[in-house]
């Protein structure tokens, strides 16, 4: 078997899936872009020509991947990493500004967004941290350690400024708790955003009275034999009050009034009809329009290249983030369910394939691929349908953008390439 | 554990999204969402409203262009100013003005620079219009008046409101629909169906093809002409006899219903209330309280209608046998009610019907009204055979016309007494005001001449109505075509007949004959009352006249009611003669009469009330 080439072990269905993805994100953006003169479909001057040779490009990409020997990622993990952190230094000095961000280089036919390759790079460097022998998570120079890891690009990328890929980097953090950081850390990050939303909504007089119900009930309904010390229960209500309490002077001082319009819009906290209306106009705009493009499609959609809303540009955006809202329009439930499911499948998919690896470093990095995809197709679908507020960051494999959809193949298919490479490991 | 910690967050995350999503798209999603939809944009395509013409085929009502000057700012190029702003007819600073609205309105959007240029102006401007980019001009329709009589009948059109809106999907805002008279009756007709066509816009507002190829498109249907029963001449010749005297005319075709004219005084020009002055002057129209020019009194004032009403008293004592027309009545210059004396003018005697029709005598229909009432046991009996009578005549309810309003009258019934003086607590001699048309008796003058077509019918009468023929078909509807009969004998017609024609032989008209014409006619003289300011006071009679002719072959029946005109042979009755005379001779003879009419205004009558000083009514010098 080990004679069959590069291709022979490559996991073929994760490819299909790839390619259904690639494809219908395609077909949206040739909807979304398409105008009334007919070109050809390889006419560069338009959206879905340029995405069509940013698909030609990824191919490349992939091709080159599959065919290095496959200890170079491992092997050079590091330099990558130096050099995405060089690269995003020095958009300091030499980055191109589109729509207000600092993110490109201009290569003349493209625009390399390099916080894209540091993703890559980023997952690479962790993973090869995380496997080296003389790594030990439980500790916390070595916890340390991998933050700084994670959280250097996130820090270099937030003031160009784009908050949402810096924010990117956090779903990292999964790796290190597959990989034994305490789950503490992921218990207490939860429980704060709870603590924060439920403050903005209810109150800080309600969340104390709701935990202290809530640690009443835990005590009248335990199991007589198990003991529960009172006094860390009582310190976390004390602590989660002036957590509480910190939230509306954050919220009110801290905060801007922008700001607190998308949580406004987000938690439903204004009752004003007539405000809310404003803001729904304003700052909700997008997913105003959004969610009425994705409602407006019904049960089968309104047929491709029939969507109303996304041919009249009412979406913003909406060949990059909002691209899932021309699937809602013109494929309508079925064509969403379809693309959720796709995902969905592909993910778990790809933690079974990282579940089977026998080498520390690939499975690490195949956690660290899955993470940042699952963060990715979370806080965009979320955000297009009105679950999330808004937070700017593409749909892997669908939206538009050269940088995006290649580091996202190549992410892929280092992956890809490693497990297919998984049996000469185990030797 | 840890290993499904990922791979359950994925499902979750999963089922998270579709749950949203079937909410969003299978719960909330609604079909008729394409009205709101804001990049579907409807333009409509406007039929012409349909033309009016009256019963001989002469035009009413048409339309007529307008020309708006429109302007799409952002399209405009740098233009002579100074020329542009001389062929509109406008100064620069106007110009400028106009031109930073229009910007700030929207700079995609065309507004309206200047509105309803003239003819002339747009002929000018039309040949030069392509040196000014960015401009264009956009016809519209107006209403076009070929009379500047009918107001009231033909009705206005004016641009739908939120309730219109609310009440029709049909309509969209900024159109046009019928609000009275013949435009709001036949608005359909009128109106045709606009077309629509579906423009695919983008954001901006801007068109980009046609939605769907234009599959759901509707072409317009045309707005249908209508002939109406109006006789233009006499409409307007009788508006002119109106000039400034306040009241109604109706006069009706008696062998078919058909309206010859409905005159209201005062009355306006409906070109007031078509194009940019429309609002202004409908304010000053409809707040005018004291003559309330927009207040149709053909159809709706109620007056009582005096001494016409007699010739039906007549006619129903005859149906019930209690009188022929040789039953006499002894007239002490008026008649007993218990020991009162009531007064009549016709100068004392004995009458049989002829006298009394024709001198109009008060205790002739006493005596006939109290027989009618003395035939039935109770006068319960007698009050609702009275009443059948009555109303078989179209009286006291609605007639069922095709005018979008009218007013039913009155002719009062037994529960009515009942409730004023109680049960059993009155008698024929409590309302014997009835007897000459007074009391309790309401009409409106379409009803008085309505009545006086079925007599003149010899029994019977159409309903009236205004509309000869309806767009395309033709047909109108069959309501119109079938005769109501009233309940009397058409034997008993002839004596009551001769007497009307008498009243122009030797009574009350005889200075108003018509050489050539028979005439059959009936004077009545009403007292009035009015409240000014919580005090009530009477005020010079109001003048009525019913009256039709031919007698033989009967071609026009009418009724005039004007107000505080004193005598019915007055005022009313020299308008009816004049009218009569105009339809059927088509030119008036008698010169000295209509000079009269055209001259003579009650102005001063109507200050009266509100000069605020004690004033004397009925003056016998006119």
């Amino acid at each position: 078997m080990s004679g069959r080439g590069p291709l022979g072990r490559l996991d073929w269905l994760t490819v299909i899936l790839y390619v259904l993805l690639v494809f219908i994100g395609w077909i949206n953006i040739y909807s979304t872009s398409l105008s009334d003169t007919d070109t050809s479909l390889f006419d560069f001057s338009t959206m879905y020509g340029k995405q069509m040779l940013f698909i030609g490009l990824a191919f490349l990409g992939i091709v080159f991947v599959l065919f290095v020997e496959s200890n170079f990622f491992e092997r050079f993990a590091s330099i990558f990493y130096v050099i995405s952190i060089v690269l995003l230094l020095g958009l300091f000095v030499f980055g191109k500004t589109i729509a207000g961000a600092t993110s490109w280089y201009d290569l003349g036919f493209f625009n390399l967004q390099p916080s894209e390759l540091a993703k890559v790079a980023t997952a690479l460097a962790l993973a090869k941290f995380l496997s080296d022998i003389q790594t030990d998570i439980r500790t916390r120079k070595h916890q340390m350690y991998a933050v700084i890891i994670i959280l250097l690009p996130a820090l270099l990328i937030l003031p160009q400024p784009d908050p949402g890929s810096s924010l990117v980097y956090f779903s990292l953090f999964f790796v290190l708790f597959r990989e034994g950081f305490p789950l503490f850390y992921l218990g207490l990050l939860i429980f704060m955003v709870v603590l924060f939303a439920t403050t903005l909504m209810f109150g800080t007089v309600w969340v104390v009275l709701g935990m202290i119900t809530l640690a009443l009930l835990m005590y009248t309904f335990k199991r007589a034999s198990v003991k529960i010390p009172i006094l860390p229960v009582l310190g976390t209500i004390v602590l989660a009050t002036l957590f509480s309490l910190s939230v509306n002077f954050v919220y009110e001082n801290v905060f801007e009034q922008r700001h607190r319009d998308r949580f406004a819009l987000w938690l439903g906290l204004e009752k004003d009809e007539k405000k809310l209306e404003e803001i729904k106009k304003t700052i909700g705009y997008n997913t105003y329009q959004s969610e009425k493009a994705i409602e407006s499609g019904g049960s089968f959609g309104k047929g491709f290249l029939e969507g109303t809303r996304t041919k009249g540009d009412f979406v913003p955006a909406q060949h990059t983030d909002y691209i899932f809202s021309s699937v809602g329009e013109e494929w309508g439930f079925l064509g969403t369910t379809t693309v959720i499911i796709l995902f969905t499948v592909f993910f778990l998919r790809l933690i079974h394939i990282a579940e089977r690896q026998k080498n520390d470093f690939s499975r690490m990095y195949g956690y660290g691929v899955i993470s940042l995809l699952v963060f990715h197709y979370f806080i965009n679908i979320g955000m297009v349908i009105g679950l999330l507020p808004t937070i700017g960051i593409p749909l892997p494999f669908f939206s538009y953008g050269g940088s995006g959809l290649i580091f996202f193949s190549m992410l892929l298919f280092i992956f890809l390439k490693l497990d297919s490479n998984r049996l000469k490991d185990g030797i | 554990m840890k290993k499904l910690l990922l791979s359950s967050v994925v499902v979750l995350i999963g089922f998270t999204f579709i749950a949203r999503l079937s909410y969003l798209q299978l719960f909330r999603f609604s079909p008729d969402q394409i009205l709101d939809d804001p990049a579907i944009k409807k333009v409509y395509d406007y039929p012409e409203r349909g033309y009016i013409y009256d019963r001989d085929g002469k035009l009413l009502v048409g339309n007529q262009p307008a020309y708006d000057v429109m302007v799409i700012p952002r399209e405009v190029k740098p233009l002579d100013t100074l020329e542009f702003c001389s062929l509109l007819g406008i100064d620069k600073e106007d110009f400028i003005s106009k031109m930073k609205k229009a910007r700030t309105y929207s700079p995609r959007l065309p507004s309206v620079l200047v509105p309803q240029l003239s003819k002339e102006d747009y002929a000018k401007l039309q040949e030069k219009m392509r040196h000014f980019t960015g401009f264009y001009i956009q016809k519209r329709s107006l209403r076009y008046y070929n009379t500047n009589s009918a107001a009231n009948v033909l009705g206005y059109i004016s641009e739908v409101n939120e309730a219109d809106l609310k009440n029709n999907p049909y309509y969209v805002a900024g159109e046009l629909k019928g609000r009275t008279g013949i435009e709001k009756q036949y608005e359909e007709i009128l109106r045709g169906r606009k077309g629509v066509k579906h423009i695919q816009k983008d954001r901006f507002n801007r068109d980009i093809g046609p939605y769907k190829e234009g599959k759901l498109d509707t072409l317009p249907k045309q707005g249908q002409e209508i002939h109406i029963t109006l006789d233009k001449e006499l409409q307007e010749y009788g508006e002119m006899l109106m000039h400034g005297k306040r009241g109604g005319i109706v006069a009706i075709e008696p062998k078919t219903g058909e309206i010859l004219a409905m005159i209201s005084g005062p009355t306006y020009d409906p070109a007031l209330l078509v194009g940019r002055q429309r609002s202004k002057n409908y304010s000053k129209l409809h707040y005018d309280t004291i003559s309330k020019p927009t207040w149709d009194r053909s159809i709706l004032a109620q007056p009582s209608p005096g001494s016409p009403f007699k010739t039906l008293n007549a006619l129903i004592g005859l149906q019930e046998g209690v009188i022929d027309p040789s039953t006499t009545f002894r007239c002490y210059h008026g008649f007993y009610v218990g020991n009162t004396l009531r007064g009549c003018h016709c100068g004392g005697g004995v009458r049989n019907m002829n006298s009394g029709i024709y001198q109009s005598c008060n205790a002739y229909f006493a005596g006939v009204f109290r027989k009618i009432y003395d035939k039935y046991k109770t006068t319960d009996e007698g009050m609702d055979v009275w009443e059948k009578h009555m109303k078989s005549f179209g009286l006291g309810n609605y007639l069922g016309t095709d005018l979008p309003t009218g007013a039913p009258g009155r002719i009062p019934d037994k529960e009515y007494y009942d409730k004023w003086y109680g049960d059993n607590r009155w008698a024929a001699s409590t309302i014997i005001s009835n007897s000459i048309g007074q009391g309790e008796i309401a009409a409106t003058p379409l009803q008085l001449a309505n009545m006086t077509a079925a007599i003149a019918n010899r029994g019977y009468f159409y309903t009236p109505h205004i509309i000869k023929s309806l767009g395309n078909s033709g047909s109108i509807d069959p309501r119109y075509t079938e005769p109501n009969y009233t309940t009397i004998d058409r034997k008993h017609f002839d004596p009551v007949i001769k007497g009307m024609a008498d009243v122009y032989n030797y009574g009350t008209a005889k200075w108003l004959k018509i050489p050539g014409i028979d005439i059959a006619g009936k004077t009545g003289t009403v007292e009035n009352y009015v409240k000014v300011n919580g005090e009530r006071m009477q005020l010079t009679d109001h003048s009525v006249f019913v009256a039709f002719a031919p007698v033989e072959n009967p071609q026009i029946a009418l009724a005039v009611y004007i107000e505080n005109g004193y005598y019915g042979a007055r005022y009313a009755g020299h308008i009816a003669s004049l009218l009569i005379e105009k339809y059927i001779k088509g030119e008036i003879t008698r010169k000295d009469l209509e000079k009269r009419m055209l001259e003579k205004t009650l102005e001063h009558e109507y200050a009266k009330p509100y000069s605020g000083e004690p004033f004397k009514i009925n003056e016998y010098v006119w």
